[in-house]
């Protein structure tokens, strides 16, 4: 429980309003962010029920850009960036050669040879970096924007009423984007998020974003740290890189076999083609724990498999994760044991998500 | 969650941020403000077993957060002799009255010398800045 110095951790345009508001500050892939402002179980409801805003400056952004745009794009990531529309969004995983997962992204169509693609903070730069080096032969630039933009999302089912009453017109449908101008700040307007709820997901002009989140939360918006972000992920099965997503992982046994498009050539495709065909060992499954106890990550499934990614549901009241477990056992409904720090707990193996919008 | 920090006088206090309330050869435990805080709401207490023993300085238990699991460490050595219960139910207790309600275990000492190597309240906290 000791504090260390951060000396060389990076801070958001908001740290200001951050540390006013009485947040806890922790390290968090070389950023200095806030992990719960009142209370975590308060901030998940408060998303739950009503609206919350985070402040996830600390993703990264590249664009692509120029003729070859959408070609390169296609080689790079796993799903059919053909599809996406000008003003369209669309999720993917970068995969290596042999299939497993260096970041999954989400890739916005700003213009016809023009996208934006969210990069996670702790592998922005390695991306970027993966990314140049396989884009050679391809006439498009790839551009470092991580430094361009703050990024505030704003989630729950009093979101997008909120944000629209500080717009200047309509907000973007749901995996859709637009510029529009949000408390006298022009931005990039995103109908997505990262917590099973309406809402939509801002990029600022770094300079800018002190205003919005101001205006934000003076419209009633609740401030919500990184540790409800997790929980609310979780109980949507949204996957978290370096948890669900590794390197040692495909997108298949990952769940993610819908955003990957082998046709397209991408790197990777051939193997992870070939786990398609055959069927992974191992597949990702959402579980509750039955009666008491908190599995977390790391925890071992017995029979095999391993948990990645294990928290108290506030919503549901109970122990809940992800785990990777035998294939076999992998459909909802599957009773399965976890040994949690030396306890054999029950869990159950459920549906996707382990909590629908409007539940209660 | 209890806002301020508070550190009783009446206690005497281990490093891991346990307490210790001594009354002659038997002791309750429980954790600080400062723990309780450091991990934020308490969402689940294992409960230890009564007549299970515990030694000074290794771990008799462990509190859970939303976020994560936090080892529980003896202040004393002894014998457990009562539980409390009431945790189970309402974990949350540990954070509304750390240092009351929020108790975790009585236990018969069995070492009550040991109590010359804890912190009182002002050492304690000046441990903390």
């Amino acid at each position: 429980m000791s504090q260390s110095a951060a000396t060389s951790l990076r801070r958001t345009p908001l740290y200001d309003r951050h540390a006013a508001a009485g947040a806890r500050l922790v390290p968090f892939a070389g950023w200095e962010m806030p992990v719960q402002y009142e209370g975590v179980k308060a901030e998940h409801l408060a998303v739950r029920h009503g609206v919350g805003v985070f402040d996830v400056s600390h993703m990264g952004q590249v664009e692509t850009r120029g003729p070859d745009a959408e070609r390169l794009l296609q080689r790079l990531v796993s799903n059919d960036v053909r599809r996406i529309p000008e003003g369209g969004a669309q999720y993917s995983v970068l995969c290596t050669e042999d299939g497993g997962v260096r970041d999954d992204l989400f890739s916005y169509r700003l213009a016809e040879r023009r996208f934006l693609t969210v990069t996670n903070a702790a592998n922005h730069e390695p991306d970027l970096e993966w990314m140049r080096s396989h884009a050679d032969g391809f006439d498009a630039d790839l551009i470092d924007r991580a430094a361009d933009y703050a990024m505030l999302a704003v989630q729950g089912p009093r979101a997008r009423p909120l944000v629209h009453s500080l717009t200047d017109g309509n907000l973007p449908s749901r995996m859709h984007c637009c510029e529009r101008t949000v408390a006298g700040v022009p931005m990039l307007v995103c109908g997505t998020g990262y917590t099973g709820e309406h809402g939509v997901e801002l990029l600022i002009d770094p300079d800018h974003a002190a205003v919005v989140w101001d205006a934000l939360t003076a419209a009633g918006a609740v401030p919500i740290g990184l540790a409800a972000r997790d929980t609310l992920r979780l109980e949507a099965c949204f996957h978290l890189y370096g948890n669900d997503l590794s390197l040692d992982r495909n997108p298949i046994e990952a769940g993610l076999g819908w955003c990957c498009k082998e046709a397209t050539g991408f790197i990777g495709a051939e193997a992870v083609a070939a786990v398609r065909a055959s069927g992974p060992a191992e597949k990702l499954a959402p579980f509750l724990i039955e009666g008491a106890g908190i599995a977390r990550q790391g925890n071992r499934v017995l029979g095999g498999g391993a948990v990645t990614s294990g928290t108290f549901s506030p919503s549901l009241e109970r122990g809940i994760g992800m785990a990777y477990v035998s294939a076999l056992r992998a459909k909802p409904g599957t009773p399965i044991e976890i040994d949690v720090r030396g306890t054999v707990r029950e869990a159950i193996v459920a549906e996707k998500p382990l909590y629908r919008k409007g539940g209660s | 969650m209890a806002a301020d920090p508070s550190y009783p006088d009446d206690l005497l206090y281990h490093s891991e941020h346990d307490w210790a309330r001594v009354d002659g050869d038997s002791a309750t435990f429980g954790i600080t403000w400062y723990a309780q805080d450091a991990l934020g709401e308490v969402v689940f207490f294992q409960l230890p077993d009564v007549g299970a023993t515990v030694k000074k300085d290794d771990t008799y238990a462990e509190v859970e957060s939303v976020k994560a699991v936090s080892d529980v460490v003896a202040p004393l050595s002894g014998e457990i002799v009562e539980v409390n219960e009431a945790l189970g139910d309402a974990p949350e207790t540990i954070n509304e009255d750390p240092y009351g309600a929020g108790w975790l275990v009585k236990v018969k000492l069995s070492e009550p010398d040991e109590t010359s190597s804890l912190m009182d309240a002002a050492s304690y906290e000046g441990s903390l800045s």
